[in-house]
């Protein structure tokens, strides 16, 4: 018992994560229907610059971990959404108007470039960071097995849900989220009723990047290494959930990400930590057969 | 959603006059952004000191010659760049067009001749050879992937996995049972195109996106159990010494029944090479000859069909299951001949062969060859391949150049560098198409 409960806690940390970077996907795909691949990569610069950004603030002598968490990730989510700001500038925009998988084939290299970008930038080897946060609580004493919730568990899950919180508010109540529901029903129609559309999909890119350096930052935390090659996994994880949870619904990110983490952490568990990977896409296609447009996504009305 | 969304047309001004301060401006906010993206990932580098401990070194000088260069190449750009697309615009269509589309033609037949005299004019030039084999592998995973997704419509982001089947079916066949490679490759095929079965079942619902996601986990999730299923496959060790090709029964070696000996040549080891260019040869011919007559039969009709318009498919008839299952088999079945021809030509396999990026290269051979157009394919395998090796040189920044040029290619020629079609059915004269017409490759707005 104590030792599900364990698995349930780190399940839903790890969920967090996944889900945060499934946010970014599903609204691009929401909005512009588009798989961005790139995106996974946009997660991995995130961490990349929340590395670099609190080395830097450690060198010129800002040492209260507190604040030099927070001004990361400030600095991580700003420098993160440009990066976003210029993908989406460079390699989606000029191809608003072609077919469907133009915009697929411009991500897959983005996200070559990317990758490539930061391996020869910061060379190829995995970049270690001693624990920041430390500490923790012990809920159950178990017999022989403790239940542990750790700081920097309870700093993801409660970054998560104030970010989602604030992120639902912003889709619900703000001009921009007007803006860019607008132009998830209908970008024609949006255009004509004078909304700015590049400008709401260059802002897409902006709030899923900066979501995914936050993202970034916790994985850091929470894992202690990156290295260029964790957008891959991660961005397909992440996609997955997105896929699962019902792609272009914000709920439905959350809910698959946690699913995911979920997935991933019990199986690793009580089965083979080889074939976690495996029972999450094992999963997600057997959902697929039963619900084939995901959780909480709506079904795809086609008209004659 | 029959009619086109109208391309918007970017507006010139009604006299292109140079605009020095805006130009400027602009190029000044480019500098900025690069600036933005550039100070913490270029500027400063992280790496291992001594103690484990991370150590930062300051690279301002490559950051500053970076924005520098953006600067330059945005003022270029908002300069002179402009001026040129205008009269790239004004003169350069016409006389390209009637090139490219008399071209074509002949273009087919002369890369089919150089194709077979290749191994005659580069015979002492082993590396060339391995080159063309690749390249030619390459084109027959496209050739392959193109019944997928160029006429069937379906998106396939995991056709590694049926190129790994193949592989892995061959190595374990002709190591097992001792059987030959003439043996083995149907029945590599065969195999291949169960997995295609298999994967086609679950995604017979699903449309688009989810298709997409559902095949790249099938992908991985046969990657992963390559990778950990150590008792069949040898795990990430991988199988070594899959056992060689021979010319009907002739082996390539040095002894007195061998090759060689036997129509009475000098043993050498390029006789292998040359065999196996021909075999790959041949095997994409037959891949591409299958595929132009499937067109013409009733299946090959259904899968256009069916990526026109899968509505109207089940109105007049047509078993979309049945259609659906027999795209993936058949494409799924050629990834399996050209994954037996890898493992045979490697002598070595191991799941890092089968990686999502070699997905992502066939399908971008696929769709920037053109959709559906069968000398694309073989063009864009060529340029992709071959361009990849002209980088060489440039070691760590190839990947680099090779993603950028990917994103160029697809925003400069987004209907791929073969833009002309053959209509599978014509009325009278048989003349060619533009890709624009065709559902995979139509302009669409997202619903």
């Amino acid at each position: 018992m104590e030792y599900f409960v364990q698995q349930l806690i780190n399940g839903i940390t790890l969920g967090s994560i996944y889900g945060l970077i499934a946010i970014g996907y599903t609204m691009v795909y929401g909005i512009i229907g588009m798989i961005n691949f790139a995106h996974g990569d946009i997660f991995m610069v995130g961490a990349f610059l929340a590395l670099i950004a609190f080395l830097v603030l450690v060198a010129i002598g800002v040492t209260a971990i507190p604040l030099a968490l927070f001004l990361v990730l400030l600095v991580a989510m700003a420098l993160t959404a440009l990066y976003g700001w210029a993908v989406e500038r460079i390699a989606y925009r000029p191809l608003r108007h072609s077919f469907r998988l133009a915009p697929l084939i411009s991500a897959i290299g983005m996200s070559i470039v990317l990758q490539n970008y930061v391996q020869v930038a910061q060379g190829a080897r995995v970049k270690p960071l001693p624990p920041l946060v430390q500490g923790g609580y012990t809920l159950i004493e178990g017999n022989d097995f403790a239940v542990r919730l750790s700081n920097i568990q309870i700093i993801v899950v409660v970054t998560t849900l104030l970010l989602m919180a604030g992120f639902s508010f912003l889709v619900a109540r703000t001009r921009l989220g007007r803006n860019m529901r607008a132009c998830e029903q209908d970008l024609k129609m949006a255009a004509l009723l004078g909304i700015n559309v590049d400008r709401t999909i260059s802002l897409t890119f902006v709030i899923g990047a900066a979501l995914a350096a936050v993202a970034g930052l916790m994985f850091l935390l929470y894992y202690g290494v990156v290295d260029f090659f964790i957008g891959f996994l991660a961005g397909v994880k992440a996609f997955t959930a997105a896929v699962l949870g019902g792609i272009g619904s914000l709920p439905g990110a959350m809910i698959g990400g946690i699913l995911i983490g979920l997935i991933e952490t019990m199986w690793s568990a009580y089965f083979s930590i080889e074939y976690k990977d495996v029972a999450a896409f094992a999963i997600l296609i057997v959902v697929l057969i039963f619900l084939p447009t995901g959780i909480l996504g709506r079904p795809e009305v086609e008209k004659v | 959603m029959s009619e086109r969304a109208p391309v918007p047309q970017q507006s010139e001004p009604a006299e292109m006059r140079l605009d020095l301060p805006a130009a400027v401006k602009e190029a000044a906010i480019a500098a900025l952004v690069a600036f933005g993206l550039f100070v913490l990932m270029i500027g400063i580098r992280t790496d291992q000191g001594p103690t484990g401990a991370l150590v930062l070194t300051t690279r301002f000088g490559v950051l500053a010659a970076i924005v520098a260069a953006v600067f330059v190449a945005a003022l270029l750009r908002a300069t002179l760049w402009r001026e040129a697309a205008v009269l790239i615009r004004h003169f350069v269509p016409a006389t390209v067009k009637t090139a490219t589309s008399g071209a074509s033609g002949y273009a087919a037949v002369a890369f089919l001749i150089f194709a077979l005299i290749v191994p005659v004019i580069f015979y002492s030039n082993r590396y060339l050879l391995d080159l063309g084999i690749l390249i030619l592998t390459y084109t027959m995973l496209g050739f392959g992937l193109n019944i997928v997704v160029g006429l069937a419509g379906l998106l396939d982001l995991g056709y590694v996995a049926f190129y790994a089947v193949g592989a892995y079916s061959y190595a374990l066949i002709a190591q097992t049972f001792g059987l030959s490679f003439w043996i083995c490759l149907p029945l590599a095929g065969i195999l291949a195109a169960f997995a295609g079965i298999l994967l086609g079942f679950p995604v017979l619902r699903l449309r688009g996106d989810y298709l997409a996601i559902v095949t790249l986990g099938f992908g991985e999730i046969i990657r992963l159990i390559l990778l950990n299923w150590q008792s069949l496959t040898g795990g990430p060790n991988g199988i070594s010494a899959v056992p060689r090709p021979s010319f009907f029964g002739l082996p390539f070696n040095s002894s007195d029944g061998g090759f060689a000996a036997t129509f009475g040549l000098h043993y050498s080891p390029t006789h292998r090479v040359v065999f196996l260019y021909y075999l790959i040869l041949a095997l994409a011919l037959l891949t591409n000859w299958v595929t132009l007559r499937l067109r013409r039969l009733p299946i090959g009709r259904a899968w256009e069909a069916l990526r026109e318009d899968e509505i109207a498919c089940r109105a007049l008839g047509i078993n979309t299951t049945m259609t659906k299952l027999t795209a993936f088999a058949m494409g799924a079945m050629f990834g399996g001949f050209a994954g037996a021809f890898f493992a045979t030509r490697q002598g070595f396999i191991s799941p890092e062969s089968f990686t999502f990026g070699e997905s992502a290269l066939v399908l971008a051979i696929v769709v920037l060859g053109g959709m559906g157009s069968q000398l694309g394919v073989a063009v864009a395998a060529t340029v992709m391949l071959g361009g990849f090796e002209l980088f060489r040189e440039f070691d760590q920044y190839r990947m680099l150049v090779f993603g950028a040029a990917m994103v160029a290619i697809v925003i400069y020629r987004p209907r791929g560098l073969v833009s002309t079609r053959s209509p599978s059915v014509s009325l009278r004269a048989h003349k060619d198409i533009s890709a624009a017409i065709v559902s995979e490759a139509r302009t669409e707005t997202p619903a």
